[in-house]
């Protein structure tokens, strides 16, 4: 018998005579916040996100290029790196440099991350609730890695189409089988006496722009 | 469980030296108290709080009732997405299976995410046996490997140490293992998480073999789930070319919507926040993102023991969050190493003899670490009765040949001595009326195993409810009162 086997023969001999465990209760709220006020959520959520020291702005899509390049300038980023798919307007106003990753010598490795500044990104949705952003490697966002190495993030959520008031809310709209990151504020720690401070190993700086219609 | 604390006192004797440390337990105190405060304001945020834990429990209980589907059906959907699924019977097959998969990679270093499993194997002493460094990248962790240390607290493995502590063994230990730490560091925690960041960089930067557990493991889409704070752990999962995962085979949850629960409750419970600030999931190998080869070891390693007892399986839901060491009077004063365990405090007290038996002296003593105040179930967002688990494995422990008369009563006044400190205070008191109300039925109705809590004393009939706990929920739910 392989430990496979024998491990699966224990479990079963465990659980002979235990009696049926009924199909879990589902008793709490599909969402925390009020249902049909999208411009509440858009509040909570930009709350929720300066609350985990994300610097939130808003804008519309006539001011996107000239505050992502305000935003990259002020934190003196001077390259930035572009997920395949990133809208090339994003990125009209800034003088940083671009490294897009699906340059054609391939993507950039994590040195050559390391070397950049920052990155811009967009996000598969937000969360209210929680002030939280999940990407899922789509378009404008790129893989894993993109978003963790270089010390700037600056991620892009379209309100209120990409925002959902609740984690029960968000996980439907999610693809399980694609890499997944759920990023609630820049990098952060609490290991010393429980006391958090921000800014570990990822982006040491998030700034999220809401982006209204 | 392996033997890395073998060879500790007993409880009694270890949380003795403890007690009398006073920087131990200021450090403790501080930590402790900073933590159950932000929790209390977290979870008080949702109103359906109760109704989350109950599906917590109900989730996990029907995963334990069918664990041997749910892991076929994980391990099907893992192989589907690419990966590689290892089973292993114990520690020392774990750490056989992980050193083999690390030596054919031609890798002699590692990067881990802190993972309690591999703790609990020792990975990081078989990987050193054979000749493979690992480091260990969260910031405690972190701290506890370069100050030669053991880990304390299941969260935050350095709670033990304060800022000028951790500031000491940075200086004076971090050149040796790489980056020395910057010059003139000081004792500022957002000075030593620089240090750590800078120290770290290079290691992640060209890390080719990355080592963690997971939180969860959905059976229905194969995916795991890393919740962490730092980003040490998105490195390791996204820069390696090969990822190995050590999980116990009681992580899986049935599907992908059981994650709405648990995504709520443990931020909440673990470090006080609406949610922590990286989740990383990932379904097998993606391409051109991530490692390309996935393993994930399967770990029993006592678990199917625990799960053979029908009170004590119920340990076996812990999602690790530590809100029950971070309420528990006796581990606030006796400290995470008294336990002899990786697992401290209230759930450590019943899920390390469940693991590893209660043959030896410590193990035996580990269900007699504790007040019985009920603190622990209070705060547990999985509802695991830790005082009812606790009584019952003093009965076993009666059983198998333990003197109740000198041995219990001599571990538990151990307990309680450390406890009373706790209880003379006022901070203490309000909790205290609660949480004894809370496991009422434990106390006058239990027929307890050779007397070993009841000689000793006469209980006090409690009331159904204290004044306090009544005067709580009926605030919170405008009810009239009963």
């Amino acid at each position: 018998m392989s430990a496979r086997e024998r491990i699966l023969a224990r479990i079963r001999a465990a659980n002979a005579g235990a009696p049926e465990a009924p199909e879990p209760s589902r008793d709490y709220l599909t969402a925390h916040a009020p249902a049909g006020d999208p411009a509440a959520l858009v509040d909570l959520l930009h709350e929720n996100l300066a609350d985990y020291r994300a610097r939130v702005h808003r804008t519309g899509p006539a001011g996107l290029p000239g505050l992502v390049a305000r935003l990259l300038a002020e934190r003196g980023a001077r390259s930035v790196a572009v997920p395949p798919g990133l809208p090339a307007h994003w990125l009209a106003e800034t003088g940083a440099e671009r490294h897009p990753d699906d340059r054609p010598a391939g993507p950039l490795d994590a040195r050559e991350l390391d070397a950049v500044d920052a990155v811009v990104t967009g996000c598969a949705l937000a969360v209210a609730e929680t002030g939280t952003l999940v990407l899922d490697g789509g378009a404008g966002q790129g893989r894993r890695a993109l978003t963790l190495v270089p010390d700037l993030h600056l991620c892009v959520v379209r309100v209120p189409e990409q925002l959902v008031a609740s984690v029960p809310l968000a996980l439907p709209r999610l693809a399980p089988g694609r890499p997944l990151t759920w990023i609630s504020g820049p990098s952060a720690t609490s290991d010393i006496e429980l006391d958090r401070v921000e800014g570990v190993h990822g982006p040491r700086t998030l700034e999220v722009v809401l982006l209204g219609a | 469980m392996s033997g890395t604390f073998l060879g500790m006192p007993a409880f009694p004797e270890a949380a003795g030296a403890a007690v009398a440390d006073p920087v131990l337990r200021a450090n403790l105190r501080h930590a402790t108290h900073t933590i159950r405060a932000k929790r209390e304001r977290a979870v008080a945020e949702l109103a359906d709080w109760e109704e989350l834990r109950q599906a917590g429990k109900e989730i996990k209980d029907r995963t334990l009732r069918r664990l041997d589907v749910y892991l076929l059906r994980l391990e099907e959907a893992v192989v589907a997405a690419g990966g590689t699924v290892h089973w292993a019977e114990d520690a020392e097959e774990a750490n056989r299976i992980v050193t083999g998969l690390v030596e054919a990679t031609g890798e002699r270093e590692v990067v881990k995410v802190k993972s309690m499993a591999t703790q609990e194997t020792g990975l990081n002493e078989a990987l050193a046996a054979a000749g493979i460094a690992a480091y260990e990248t969260d910031l405690a962790e972190l701290i506890v490997q370069l100050g030669d240390d053991r880990p304390s607290h299941i969260l935050v493995p350095a709670i033990h140490r304060n800022r000028g502590e951790v500031r000491d063994i940075f200086r004076e230990r971090m050149g040796d293992f790489g980056r020395p730490a910057p010059e003139g560091l000081t004792d500022e925690p957002a000075e030593l998480a620089e240090a750590a960041r800078l120290h770290l960089r290079e290691k992640f930067l060209r890390a080719r073999v990355g080592i963690s557990g997971a939180n969860f493991m959905v059976a229905e889409t194969g995916t795991l789930v890393v919740v962490e704070s730092e980003g040490n752990g998105r490195m390791c999962l996204t820069l390696p070319e090969t990822l190995i995962s050590v999980v116990g085979v009681e992580k899986v949850v049935p599907t992908w919507r059981d994650l709405e629960v648990f995504l709520q409750t443990l931020p909440r419970s673990s470090t006080a926040e609406r949610m922590n600030p990286y989740t990383s999931m990932w379904t097998g190998t993606a391409d051109g993102d991530g490692p390309r080869a996935f393993h994930l070891v399967l770990l029993d390693n006592g678990r199917t023991a625990a799960l053979a007892d029908a009170t004590g399986r119920q340990a076996l839901r812990c999602i690790r969050c530590s809100a029950c060491l971070n309420v528990c009077p006796v581990y606030e004063r006796a400290g995470g190493h008294a336990y002899g365990s990786v697992y401290p405090g209230p759930i450590g007290a019943i899920l390390t003899p469940q693991l590893r038996g209660t043959v030896s002296e410590l193990d035996a003593s580990l269900p007699y670490a504790s007040s019985l105040c009920g603190a622990c179930y209070e705060v547990c967002p999985v509802a695991i009765d830790i005082p009812e688990v606790l009584v019952a494995l003093r009965e076993r422990v009666v059983a198998e040949g333990g003197s109740p008369h000198r041995s219990g009563h001599r571990l538990e006044r151990a307990a309680m001595a450390a406890a009373t400190w706790v209880f003379d205070h006022p901070a203490a008191l309000a909790a205290g009326e609660r949480l004894a109300s809370a496991t009422r039925r434990l106390h006058p109705s239990r027929p307890l195993g050779a007397g070993a809590w009841t000689e000793g004393r006469s209980l006090p009939e409690l009331p159904e409810r204290s004044f306090r706990d009544w005067w709580r929920r009926r605030t919170r739910d405008g009810e009239e009162g009963s």
